[in-house]
């Protein structure tokens, strides 16, 4: 080739520092790269936070199951073959009229991949980490999310052991609806807190 | 929306990876803790030191360096993979990047070397 470097190709230093690790990581046997480009698939794709969804959709139709995973979301959940690969525990706060609740990771960015899938950028940003404790209500306002005064706004710190699935109310004008359906209105935000599930169209 | 200092970011639904690198250090971090590597409390106090680290920026935008540097870190510390053999083999990518026309896919084997003290990497 010539000397033209406009056609060469450039890896930036956090590429190349992380094709070294790869290369180190693949020679000493610890890692596969096609288990790699699964793994990136799984999260980015195949889990979102279409999970989650169901899991709430369905505490929403079976009572029995509300109940369950109120006592032991991590049981619960993994009846739904949605099980964590960090071995975390679950625990699912229900949104009432009275309380609103609302999770963070103070710590890093602790997150329930198995039903959320990855999390989106903010909920790793120091703005959100730090304020979301501080003020809530201000946060959830920057959500475009304006609580009744009266609703208090309980706070979960996650950690590398506990993480946490917000169920948010039932929208009104849904009765009658299949599992499937509901959990059309199920967003991320409403299991993070952020915001609430959709209103029927 | 008024967005004042310490604001949250915008772009609320952009991808989660930015680039390639970073959803192959997430990826890198999950198989090596399924591999029994490390534990998840290790791996979140290795993230926590490192995100706690002054400088972080207030977008976020800079969360996979951090993840990379704790990743670096935790495997420096087992014994794994040490900062100076990263660093060699690191320049040795980029060299082959450098070295491989564009629209080819970079093998490491393109890396021409350094002009002394070239590492081994086979």
């Amino acid at each position: 080739m010539s000397h033209d470097h406009d056609h060469d190709n450039e890896l930036d230093p956090f590429a190349a520092r992380v094709r070294a690790l790869e290369t180190i990581l693949t020679e000493k046997g610890l890692i596969d790269p096609a288990a790699i480009d699964v793994i990136v698939d799984t999260y980015e794709i195949k889990v979102g936070p279409r999970n989650g969804a169901r899991v709430v959709a369905k505490a929403w139709v079976d009572a029995e199951f509300a109940a369950w995973l109120k006592r032991d979301a991590t049981a619960a959940i993994a009846s739904l073959s949605y099980t964590g690969r960090q071995g975390e525990h679950m625990q699912a706060v229900f949104n009432t009229e009275e309380t609103h609740n609302l999770v963070v990771c103070t710590l890093c960015s602790c997150y329930p991949w198995s039903v959320l899938g990855l999390p989106p950028v903010w909920y790793k940003a120091p703005p959100y980490r730090s304020r979301a404790v501080i003020d809530p209500r201000g946060v959830l306002e920057e959500f475009g999310l304006t609580l009744p005064a009266a609703t208090k706004i309980r706070v979960w710190d996650s950690t590398a052991e506990l993480r946490y699935l917000v169920v948010p109310m039932r929208p009104e004008g849904t009765e009658g609806w299949s599992e499937e359906r509901l959990a059309e209105l199920v967003t991320r935000d409403a299991m993070i807190g952020t915001g609430l599930a959709k209103e029927p169209a | 929306m008024n967005r004042h200092e310490g604001a949250l970011p915008v772009g609320f639904d952009e991808p989660v990876f930015a680039e390639p690198w970073q959803a192959e250090a997430f990826a890198m971090t999950v198989a090596l803790h399924d591999k029994g590597l490390f534990s998840w409390s290790e791996w979140a106090d290795a993230l926590s030191a490192e995100v706690k680290k002054p400088g972080a920026a207030s977008d976020g935008h800079d969360y996979y360096e951090h993840w990379l540097a704790a990743l670096e870190s935790l495997l420096s510390a087992k014994g794994v993979a040490g900062k100076s053999d990263v660093d060699a083999l690191a320049a040795a990518w980029e060299r082959a990047a450098h070295a491989t026309p564009h629209g080819k896919p970079i093998l490491l084997e393109n890396d021409p070397g350094p002009t002394a003290g070239r590492i081994r990497t086979a």
